[in-house]
């Protein structure tokens, strides 16, 4: 059911662990829906230069983790933040429709870890937009959506 | 992962068929296909062929043959017990009583009878999963025509006291039905010691092939048919016979009552050195299901921290086959209701771990899922952010 991606990312996930001193954290997601992700950024002159991911949840939850951490290695804050779930998702070579949300969680958690940084940094957090987890006509079934 | 080898631990999903009860299916549907209900020879071969099937299902379950009637698998049996005793008891009563961990062909066909007009009631289970017949007692009224309670669960494997819940229930005038699809072939299951009415049996979860099963239907039972057409299974179930699938749960239902105790004791041995392994090697598990009153082959086991799915890949990368009540394998959102209703906190249920043995797996496979599953369950835990991370 899986690509051979996210496979190879839930097999041999990139970047798990944790930042000593993070300059920002995000965590997202809730124990009771099985997914809870925390991430992990080191940032440097504007510049995410490590992040590292902590993620309780299926195949789909560590692959997108691990997806999202490489995608914004070495990116500016707002080039990462417009590292979109679609984004991580069609670099993971697709994802099936009713684990779209894992990719979801991964960009929430990037958004949650900048806004972190911002935040200790005296910036005003910019907007976290609630936005669609998938193409609408797409149920995945997740709490968010409640499409289904 | 060079050496990787199939350990199949998911004995309550399905089972392989046997090659001996290949061998003794072919035949039928070769040589000897023809319809039972023609006149001619080959037809009669046929005929009898399945009244040799019927006979073997009924010694194995106490009952009489004319009280078999094969179907197409547990589903439809449920769906028929349920239904067909529902309708044609209707005048007398609009309440059925079932449990909240009963399988989907239950609780499904439950709540469509509900949209229907029909009242029902779940009763809830301790956290063993087990049924309270003071529960029963309780919600049992004049209005009500079937209680179905399963024999055993098929997540967590724990027996139900189906004889005292059958013995409220005719103290009622109700008629009892159980889905018996996990026990029979496994356990000792008779319809006379529990005085059950009415019995659902699955053929591929004792080595028959996969589109077989049987409902027992004690004699006198008002149930409605529910697929009409031919006259065929005595004008009760219509359909041209799965003849050889018929065969196969016949030769599959024999082969496991030979030694089904010392089958079962050895199953049991197994079972319980990979709880205790479990339990003595990885920290913070919990055992779902009862301690002692479950099938022999069934381990249900709660992971803290982790979550059912991502075990599930990584045990099949080491060639494990299991299966988990996790949310994330089922298509749904929720976990699963059978732990939920044991009062199972949802992120421990997302984190449960079902092992299913039968009599071909070794002592060895045991050795090599218990290592296996401590290195799985300790790198999950590792990339978890819950927890104190003590692997």
């Amino acid at each position: 059911m899986y690509s051979k991606t996210v496979m190879d990312h839930f097999m041999n996930p990139r970047n798990v662990g944790e930042i000593e001193n993070p300059d920002g954290v995000g965590e997202v997601g809730n124990p009771v829906c099985g997914d809870i992700m925390k991430i992990f950024l080191t940032i440097d002159d504007n510049r995410i230069t490590d992040a590292k991911f902590k993620t309780f949840g299926c195949g789909a939850a560590i692959a997108s983790s691990s997806m999202a951490t490489e995608l914004i290695k070495g990116k500016s804050l707002e080039e990462a933040w417009e590292v979109t779930n679609k984004a991580v998702a069609e670099a993971l070579e697709g994802l099936p429709p009713i684990k779209m949300h894992c990719s979801v969680l991964a960009e929430e958690g990037i958004h949650k870890a900048i806004n972190d940084y911002r935040i200790r940094h005296n910036l005003p957090p910019w907007e976290e937009k609630a936005h669609a987890h998938h193409d609408e006509k797409e149920d995945c079934g997740c709490t968010t959506c409640n499409t289904g | 992962m060079e050496d990787r080898q199939l350990v199949y631990m998911d004995h309550a999903a399905t089972t392989a068929v046997d090659p001996e009860i290949v061998q003794a299916m072919v035949p039928y549907l070769h040589n000897h296909f023809g319809n039972p209900s023609s006149i001619y020879s080959i037809a009669r071969e046929a005929k009898e062929a399945v009244d040799s099937a019927r006979v073997k299902v009924a010694a194995a379950l106490g009952a009489k043959p004319d009280e078999i009637f094969f179907t197409s698998g547990g589903t439809e049996s449920d769906n028929w017990a349920i239904k067909g005793v529902a309708y044609a008891n209707r005048k007398r009563g609009d309440h059925i009583i079932t449990s909240k961990i009963e399988h989907h062909a239950v609780l499904h066909t439950c709540q469509y009878l509900e949209k229907q007009g029909f009242r029902v009631t779940y009763l809830p289970v301790d956290q063993y999963g087990l049924v309270d017949p003071g529960e029963l007692e309780r919600s049992i009224t004049d209005t009500t025509t079937l209680v179905s309670v399963m024999y055993a669960n098929n997540e967590i494997g724990t027996i139900e006291p189906v004889k005292e819940l059958v013995s409220i229930t005719h103290e009622h005038g109700a008629y009892f039905h159980t889905d018996a699809v996990q026990a029979v072939g496994h356990i000792p299951v008779s319809v006379d010691s529990t005085g059950v009415d009415l019995l659902s049996l699955s053929g591929h979860k004792f080595n028959g092939p996969k589109g077989t099963g049987a409902l027992y239907i004690r004699k006198g039972i008002r149930i409605d048919t529910i697929l009409h057409g031919g006259g065929q299974e005595r004008n009760r179930r219509a359909g041209t016979e799965n003849l050889a699938g018929i065969v196969g749960t016949g030769k599959a239902i024999e082969l496991a009552m030979t030694g089904i105790e010392e089958k079962g004791a050895r199953i049991r041995a197994m079972r319980d050195r990979l709880i205790s392994g479990i339990q003595g090697s990885i920290p913070h598990t919990r055992l779902n299901g009862h301690p002692s009153l479950r099938l022999p082959g069934n381990l249900n086991i709660s992971f803290d921290f982790i979550e059912g799915e991502s075990m599930l890949l990584l045990l099949d990368s080491f060639g494990i086959c299991a299966s988990t009540g996790s949310a994330c394998t089922s298509g749904s959102l929720e976990p699963s209701h059978v732990l939920l209703a044991t009062g199972l906190p949802a992120e421990t249920a997302h984190g449960s771990l079902r092992l299913t043995l039968d009599v071909e797996n070794t002592d060895e496979e045991v050795d090599y899922v218990l290592l296996t599953l401590a290195k799985v369950v300790g790198r999950l835990r590792e990339m978890s952010p819950l927890g104190k991370q003590a692997t």
